[in-house]
């Protein structure tokens, strides 16, 4: 597909998928798992207000920096993994996030 | 002795759909009696976004979440909702004359032939940092939240967290407790400024003892809690501390809660409506806004207020059902008020 890009997820249980992710139409990250319909909750939408999102990126790919909000929602995440940790909802899909690999960050426990 | 009311509609949840509700029920002379589990009004508007400028409002092109609230408390003020607030709606019975009960975790009844619940994500709680044996501890040592800082006089206590509940209650409890630690995962607060100078000053002297780049991770003790242990970052030893009390201030999060068990059609944690009139499979009860789900469902708040708009219909019914409902436009009316 043209103006998209492939992006592999690893599960909780360890299972890869490989999503096919629009570049053209404003998703983050967060939105294209939701879309997919992996176990991701974004109860706050997508606000970086719950870190139910959270990722870790496993390649080398070039991120946007992450903004205040991101930070502190990280600061008081669990699993949080400093070199690693984002959150999805924050990490828009570009052209050049082609080949992105992340794996989602364990569930809090209820 | 616990207190009960009677009302037309028990509305569960006082966000931004349920005050709304309100109004529109308020304009068929009902009345309406909100409950919700946060200490004030407006749900996840007040609790998660208060500053977030919201944009699909109809007529504003852009409000402050915080102040739609309040706009909202405006208007609907003509029709004197009731409210029951930092109360949790724990158990819904149906009574003998076929009305609704609607009880809070104290003991709060709420009477009403119609039930709405407009719970948004759920009840938002306190989040619990993954320790293994963290729910054992809970009264015994473990406390989400501070309810009376009393509590603590002389006693050693641990804090963990980073943000400006963390900071300010270790502030408070420096001048309380007998020892406070505070523990953060990282060397930095994100805190509000004055609030870590504070807590920095309290550290220098030994008033609250700082560590950072560490977790609490475990905890012991056989009747209550008596030591907690951390681990620091690239420091294969754990620590252990002697307290009477682990306090983790970790903010709260939404969960479905007692709503699961009350025996309502859930689909995904949400509650299944026709959409003629947003009931569920329980008669007299309602849900409405980001709680429930139907074809097509989109979590917003313009949808909630329609939800709600239709739904009063049907209780009105249900209540008088011999009376003719016949549409009155504000343009027309006015607002007439209880």
């Amino acid at each position: 597909m043209e103006d998209a890009v492939e992006i592999i997820v690893v599960d909780r249980e360890g299972e890869e998928h490989t999503l096919e992710a629009p570049t053209d139409m404003n998703l983050s990250l967060m939105e294209v798992l939701r879309l997919y319909e992996l176990p991701v909750k974004a109860t706050c939408g997508g606000m970086a207000m719950c870190a139910t999102c959270q990722v870790y990126i496993e390649s080398e790919h070039e991120l946007p920096e992450m903004g205040d909000a991101e930070q502190d929602m990280l600061d008081e995440a669990f699993f949080v993994d400093d070199d690693k940790s984002r959150l999805g909802c924050q990490i828009p899909i570009k052209p050049n996030l082609n080949g992105l690999r992340v794996t989602l960050a364990p569930a809090e426990e209820e | 002795m616990s207190k009960t009311f009677e009302t037309d509609i028990v509305i569960i949840g006082a966000g931004p759909v349920g005050l709304f509700t309100v109004f529109e029920a308020g304009l068929i002379k009902l009345k309406c009696h909100l409950i919700d589990s946060l200490p004030i009004p407006g749900g996840q508007l007040a609790e998660i976004y208060p500053k977030k400028p919201i944009y699909d409002i109809p007529g504003f092109p852009e409000i402050l979440a915080g102040d739609l609230v309040e706009n909202l408390m405006e208007q609907i003020a003509p029709f004197k909702p009731a409210f029951t607030l930092g109360e949790k709606a724990e158990k819904l019975t149906k009574l003998d004359d076929g009305r609704w009960c609607v009880e809070t975790n104290t003991g709060t009844k709420h009477i009403a032939p119609n039930v709405a619940v407009a719970g948004g994500l759920g009840v938002f709680t306190p989040r619990k940092p993954q320790i293994e044996n963290i729910n054992y501890y809970e009264d015994k040592g473990v406390d989400y939240m501070i309810k009376d800082p009393e509590k603590y006089r002389d006693q050693r206590v641990v804090i963990s967290g980073g943000g400006d509940s963390a900071l300010d209650w270790s502030i408070f409890l420096a001048d309380v407790a007998k020892e406070v630690y505070l523990v953060h995962r990282r060397t930095g607060f994100r805190g509000a400024l004055d609030s870590v100078e504070k807590v920095m000053k309290l550290a220098e002297t030994g008033k609250i003892k700082l560590v950072t780049n560490a977790e609490v991770d475990e905890l012991q003790g056989t009747e209550k809690l008596n030591k907690v242990g951390i681990s620091i970052k690239g420091d294969d030893s754990k620590t252990f501390i002697d307290a009477e009390y682990f306090i983790p201030l970790f903010g709260l999060k939404p969960t479905l809660g007692p709503i699961g068990d009350w025996g309502l059609a859930l689909e995904k944690d949400s509650i299944v409506v026709d959409t003629s009139d947003y009931s569920t499979n329980l008669e007299g009860v309602y849900a409405i806004g980001d709680i429930n789900t139907y074809p097509g469902k989109l979590k917003l708040i313009l949808c909630g207020f329609h939800e709600g708009t239709l739904m009063v219909q049907s209780a009105f019914k249900r209540i008088y059902p011999d009376k003719n409902l016949v549409l009155k436009y504000t343009t027309v009316n006015g607002v007439n008020g209880f």
